[in-house]
């Protein structure tokens, strides 16, 4: 059965390892629901956090794919339960519809948004949540003409009490002495 | 550590003599001209083979890599050279071969800019290379190397590409070369776990029916001895992938054959009865599997592998055995009973007598008056005392090369396995033969594949390789026709070949060589290639229309081998 997972890749900061990791995907024709980048707690060690439609065996096989990467430090899936995961979104309204009316402030309120940024032609409302939140919101404001909508990738924390890289990083520097 | 003032491109050689290098394939060109120019000075240190196209330099660099277990060299310049390379890597990438390929590249300020003969070299290769990196600074070349060397060399081998901007070439620096033992991201291969091997020893002491699939995992490894003393402990019938050929003797009484597409016929039959798999540095290709949904339907599956990501990747495993198969095997050794599966065996015999008077038998000493490929290679086999180093290029003389060869030492059977490249044989050999000047080189080609890489007669002239070159030609891509045949109907579109005189082409290299048409003249004709001193083309003309059986049909499943049309 496929279904959402989220794989996080731990890697050393390399150019082109996004390539890498990309072409493991469109090898296999998985398409990349979405992809953020961002350097961890850990200097020089980044992250991955990517969203895939896949059943769990493709999704392991990636994984373990990914993994073989000379650069890539660990590779995790999971799947939506097992992470806390956010998505943000901006959308730009004209600053007129918002004076003719006070339901856009209402919307705004109720949905959990803010307004980030109001000049007399536009106001730049931000919203965080997940993608059928963000989604709804799109629904609600583009009854008054959203002008421009971004949505940002996922980013996920794991429900874990612990910090699995830094455990892993430990075991790993461990293992690579111990061969010494 | 001292440390010297030198250029980049020194810096290159310099880090190649560091480990160990003493062949280089390669091919000149405007971006790698520095490096060309550094090892002018070293012509006494390494010995470096200028191949007539780079995908010769790649193949040559295979060969070498295959019968010595190190790394095969190569250099190209950008552009037009480095893209020649791709096939051989992505060759030496699927059979797991080492290869460290040093392209240059144009000057880091005109890259991306279209600059003459620049093309991205470390994004085309980034799918068929185990690791590449580009280097812009002349600093980062000794470290770099050390890396593409260890990443090369240890785990699952593989192909490393490192690309060098000519202003790197140019550049100086303070030269110290410290070998590269670990990276922190890279764990070349898992410690064996005891545990997994006491579960797997359980396993297999309670099998009745167990089969042994050994691949080139084994011989990467060096654990031919490892591999022996576990199949005559356990007394269990072990089978050969292609790559996996030659790791132990093909006359040890429990060596059953070769399994896959047009292997033999017992191991194929009886994977489906087996209880226990025994799977040794192999990967389940779909060339060994036939139908996966139908293989082995009743066996437990032991795993020993030293990828992690080959683990369930076709076929799961009921114990995966992770590591290093030289260790694997010795610890299972150690945990399993004596034991010896008779009846078991017995049945491979009995297939083998079935293949035998149906194929076998024909194949090696046919009756009909055309030339078989199999007389061919039971005659050079027999004459070299099974102790050359065959290597085969694509097609059915490589299956009926692989089947009939028979080799009593591993690190023998040269051949393209995961990729099928045509072209691969001719270069390959002449690798093969720099690895091992001691030996008998042998390569078998088709006469379509050998026109893919021909020219490289002109570098085995020229280094005065004693490659023994059998051509066998049915003037067919023969492979190609034999399933045109069985599966389109006869309908050969595109597959009969007008060719050359290829003896006066030899010759035209300042290469001897002459061609046998009849039974009569074979025997001798091969004797006087053996006998000749240096390199030698002997073209066989054999039946045109002949087929390699058995065959597992593509979709059927391996107890579906067939044995005639
Ligand atoms: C580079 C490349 N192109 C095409 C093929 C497909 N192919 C596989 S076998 C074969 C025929 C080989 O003919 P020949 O070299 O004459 O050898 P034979 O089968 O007759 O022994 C072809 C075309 C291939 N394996 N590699």
């Amino acid at each position: 059965m496929r279904q959402e997972f989220i794989i996080t890749v731990y890697s050393e900061n390399h150019i082109g390892l996004l390539t890498r990791i990309t072409i493991v995907f469109t090898r296999r024709k998985v398409n990349i629901e979405s992809l953020t980048v961002s350097e961890s707690a850990i200097p020089g060690v980044f992250k991955f956090t990517i969203v895939i439609k896949a059943t769990k065996e493709q999704t392991i096989k990636i994984v373990s794919q990914i993994e073989k990467q000379i650069d890539v430090l660990k590779a995790f899936y999971h799947t939506n339960e097992e992470m806390i995961y956010q998505e943000i979104a901006l959308y730009k309204v004209a600053t007129e519809s918002l004076y003719e009316n006070d339901t856009i402030e209402k919307i705004v309120r109720n949905g959990g948004a803010r307004i980030l940024e109001i000049t007399r032609e536009y106001t730049v409302i931000e919203k965080t949540g997940h993608k059928e939140e963000t989604q709804a919101l799109f629904n609600e404001l583009n009854k008054f003409k959203v002008m421009q909508f971004i949505r940002s990738g996922r980013i996920a924390i794991t429900r874990d009490p612990i910090e699995r890289l830094s455990e892993f990083l430990k075991e790993r520097d461990a293992f690579l002495n111990s061969l010494d | 550590m001292t440390t010297k003032k030198v250029t980049g491109s020194q810096a290159v050689i310099l880090s190649l003599l560091e480990e160990g290098v003493d062949t280089i394939f390669g091919y000149p060109g405007g971006a790698i001209m520095p490096v060309y120019d550094a090892l002018y000075d070293f012509d006494k240190n390494v010995k470096h083979i200028l191949t007539r196209h780079e995908q010769g330099a790649v193949h040559a660099a295979e060969g070498y890599a295959r019968v010595t277990g190190k790394a095969g060299v190569c250099f190209a310049t950008s552009g037009p050279g480095a893209t020649n390379l791709i096939t051989g890597i992505a060759d030496a990438m699927i059979d797991s071969t080492p290869l460290v390929c040093i392209t240059g590249q144009v000057a880091s300020p005109l890259l991306g800019t279209d600059a003459f003969q620049e093309s991205d070299v470390v994004g085309i290769s980034m799918p068929v290379t185990k690791w590449n990196y580009q280097i812009t600074t002349p600093e980062e070349i000794p470290e770099a190397i050390a890396q593409a060397f260890y990443i090369a060399q240890t785990g699952r081998p593989g192909p490393v590409l490192i690309d060098i901007t000519k202003d790197a070439q140019f550049g100086e620096l303070e030269f110290e070369y410290k070998q590269c033992t670990k990276i922190r991201s890279y764990v070349p291969e898992m410690p064996v776990d005891p545990f997994k091997v006491k579960e797997a020893a359980e396993i297999i002491d309670q099998a009745k029916k167990p089969l042994i699939l050994f691949g080139q995992g084994v011989i990467i490894g060096n654990a031919e001895d490892e591999l022996k003393a576990f199949i005559e402990k356990t007394g269990i019938p072990a089978a050969w992938t292609l790559l996996g050929l030659s790791a132990i003797p093909t006359d040890h009484p429990l060596n059953v054959g070769m399994l896959g597409m047009h292997g033999n016929y017992g191991p194929n039959l009886l994977t489906n009865e087996a209880d226990v798999i025994i799977a040794v540095g192999m990967r389940f290709d779909d060339r060994v599997t036939g139908k996966v949904s139908g293989y082995a339907p009743n066996a437990k599956i032991i795993h020993l592998e030293i990828d992690p990501a080959e683990i369930d990747k076709i076929v799961k495993a009921t114990v995966a055995v992770l590591g290093n198969s030289k260790k694997s095997l010795k610890m299972l050794t150690d945990n399993v009973k004596e034991n010896s599966h008779d009846e078991w065996i017995e049945r491979f015999r009995k297939c083998d007598m079935i293949e035998n008077e149906k194929i076998i038998h024909k194949d090696l000493y046919p009756e009909k008056p055309g030339l078989t490929m199999g007389e061919v290679i039971r005659i050079a086999a027999d004459k070299t005392n099974h102790e050359a180093i065959l290597v085969t290029d694509v097609g059915q003389h490589q299956m009926i090369a692989s089947r009939y060869f028979k080799f009593r030492n591993s690190k023998s059977n040269v051949t393209s396995g995961g990729l099928g490249t045509m072209g691969f044989g001719l270069p390959a050999s002449m690798g093969a033969q720099l690895g091992k000047p001691e030996r008998t080189v042998i390569a078998v080609i088709g006469d379509g594949g050998f026109q893919m890489t021909i020219q490289e007669l002109g570098t085995i002239a020229q280094n005065k390789l004693p490659v023994k070159i059998i051509v066998l030609n049915n003037n067919f891509l023969g492979m190609v026709r034999q399933w045109q045949q069985l599966f389109f109907e006869k309908r050969y579109s595109f597959t009969e070949l007008q060719n050359p005189d290829f003896i006066t082409i030899a010759k035209g290299f300042g290469i001897d060589g002459h061609k046998v048409e009849k039974r009569d003249n074979l025997d001798g004709g091969i004797q006087k290639m053996l006998d000749h001193n240096g390199p030698y083309l002997l073209e066989v003309v054999i039946e045109k229309e002949d087929n390699v059986f058995p065959m597992v049909p593509t979709g059927a499943s391996v107890s579906e081998v067939i044995l005639e049309p």
